[in-house]
């Protein structure tokens, strides 16, 4: 029998490949039972959980509920705007607080990097990364391989291009790190989105989508994120969309047909048009299935340990 | 000390006789079906199964494979990481009549979990349960079976170790004491 060599899940980068194997393949096992008639499993019915999300969150704040409920998980969920974080309370004391009330899991979307590993080495509980800032998004990464693995058998000499703004996303670290543990190759485009020196990590950079496409298997397309860019990294969106901006067309004079991969929320007609998006190469709505089963594992094996 | 309990020629006609016993019971299997326990039980359920069909060639007797990892009862308790098995069972057992197979029993807890994972596929009819080997006098939970290949006595330490061909063993059921076990330490039970 396998056994986690992590004791909470703050990046991918912590674990082995090993590691990675077990999740994928417990995933694997809860996608069969997320599909039956009855899609409830009672293993975690005497484990709590809280929803710690101080940065807002659609898909993956959805996709941790549901997973947790169906592995009979009790749920808080705590969201920033609506509690006394605005009053001044310190993140250890809110953690500590609702720890108090005997929870055993914490989920945490955070907008400050480092705030999963801050909060694990100063709170007794178990904590998952459900985001920290621009540093890493674990979950996304493994449903991410997940889906890849799924669609292409193995992710073993596959080779994956991000597209898109890697500077601030926490999605292409993690997958970077994931995907290379997995064995397979990474190349990051388009130049100016890309931080300095992310060719350390062993990934390959290139500027011309078209080149990019064709050396890939996979496009896993990121959005760019306008929220986060407080000086301009490209002169106009409009040129951004003539440059990087993936259509069918594109996919067409391509020569294979490549897996097209998003992680939400799309901005159609940017970084990808809606033909894509909706087309049968994108596997979108997928990743969205497979994170719910990819979240249960993590969240089995987490709270599996023994308790001592 | 390791010993024998059961093996070749004697195994064969041990499963030839719960196919005999399953056929007294079920007729030609239209209403039944067939659900191995992961891991060891499936093995087993696949063997009953193809000899079943060798003595009803017209029937097609409906099987499935059912993993209980997540309707264990010692999770957060054990010792281990209770990782998973994959459940394979692509029909409703919904009025059907179950016939649950698996390798040994002895604290009935493994089929109080199959019994509770079931039902995720529906409300069958009638549950039965087969096992190749009863370890009797050592049952935690109010569970007998209905089809046994052998029941034999054992201390609570030993262990029984059941080996398939069909995951690269040898064939066989072997009793493996406490002291100076030659196996290597896959027993389960």
């Amino acid at each position: 029998m396998g056994k986690l060599s992590v004791k909470h899940l703050i990046g991918i980068k912590d674990l082995k490949p090993e590691d990675i194997n077990l999740i994928l393949d417990t995933a694997q096992t809860f996608k069969e039972v997320i599909n039956r008639p009855i899609k409830k499993v009672p293993s975690m019915r005497d484990v709590t959980v809280v929803n710690l999300f101080f940065e807002n969150s659609t898909r993956t704040r959805l996709s941790f509920e549901l997973a947790e409920k169906r592995l009979s998980a009790d749920i808080l969920n705590f969201t920033a705007s609506s509690s006394s974080v605005s009053k001044g309370e310190t993140l250890i004391d809110t953690v500590n607080n609702i720890l108090a009330m005997k929870v055993d899991l914490v989920v945490m979307r955070h907008p400050k990097p480092g705030a999963a590993l801050f909060l694990s080495q100063k709170v007794n509980s178990v904590i998952v990364n459900a985001g920290d800032g621009t540093h890493e998004h674990p979950t996304q990464a493994l449903l991410d391989a997940f889906s890849i693995r799924e669609k292409l058998g193995t992710l073993k000499g596959k080779k994956v291009v991000i597209v898109g703004d890697i500077l601030h996303s926490r999605v292409a670290l993690s997958n970077i790190y994931c995907l290379q543990k997995s064995g397979a190759e990474v190349m990051v485009c388009p130049a100016t989105l890309i931080p300095k020196y992310i060719e350390q990590l062993g990934v390959k950079v290139e500027t011309n989508l078209i080149n990019a496409l064709n050396w890939c298997d996979v496009a896993n397309v990121l959005r760019i994120q306008l929220e986060r860019q407080d000086i301009k990294y490209f002169p106009s969106l409009r040129e951004y969309i003539m440059q990087y901006g993936i259509t069918l067309d594109i996919l067409k004079k391509l020569q294979k047909k490549i897996v097209i991969m998003h992680p939400g929320p799309i901005n159609r007609g940017v970084e990808i048009t809606t033909e894509v998006a909706d087309s049968d190469q994108s596997i979108i709505l997928d990743q969205v299935e497979n994170g719910v089963a990819v979240r249960m594992a993590v969240l089995y094996l987490l709270a599996g340990q023994p308790v001592g | 000390m390791t010993h024998l309990i059961l093996a070749g020629k004697q195994l064969d006609i041990t499963i030839e006789r719960l196919c005999h016993q399953l056929i007294e019971n079920h007729g030609n299997f239209k209403d039944t079906c067939i659900i191995g326990l992961q891991s060891k039980g499936v093995p087993l359920s696949k063997r009953i199964c193809k000899r079943l069909s060798e003595f009803l060639p017209e029937s097609n007797i409906l099987h499935g494979a059912l993993d209980i990892t997540f309707f264990r009862d010692d999770y957060r308790r054990s010792e281990k990481l209770l990782v998973p098995s994959r459940t394979e069972i692509d029909f409703i057992v919904e009025g059907k009549k179950v016939v649950l197979v698996d390798d040994v029993l002895f604290t009935g807890r493994t089929v109080r979990a199959a019994m509770d994972a079931l039902m995720a596929f529906g409300r069958p009819a009638k549950v039965e349960l087969l096992v190749l080997i009863d370890r009797k006098f050592s049952r935690q939970f109010p569970i007998e079976p209905d089809y046994t290949g052998q029941a034999i006595d054992t201390t609570i330490t030993d262990k029984v170790q059941v080996e398939w061909k069909e995951s690269g063993n040898k064939d066989g059921v072997w009793l493996v004491s406490e002291i100076k076990s030659k196996t290597n330490g896959k027993a389960k039970r």
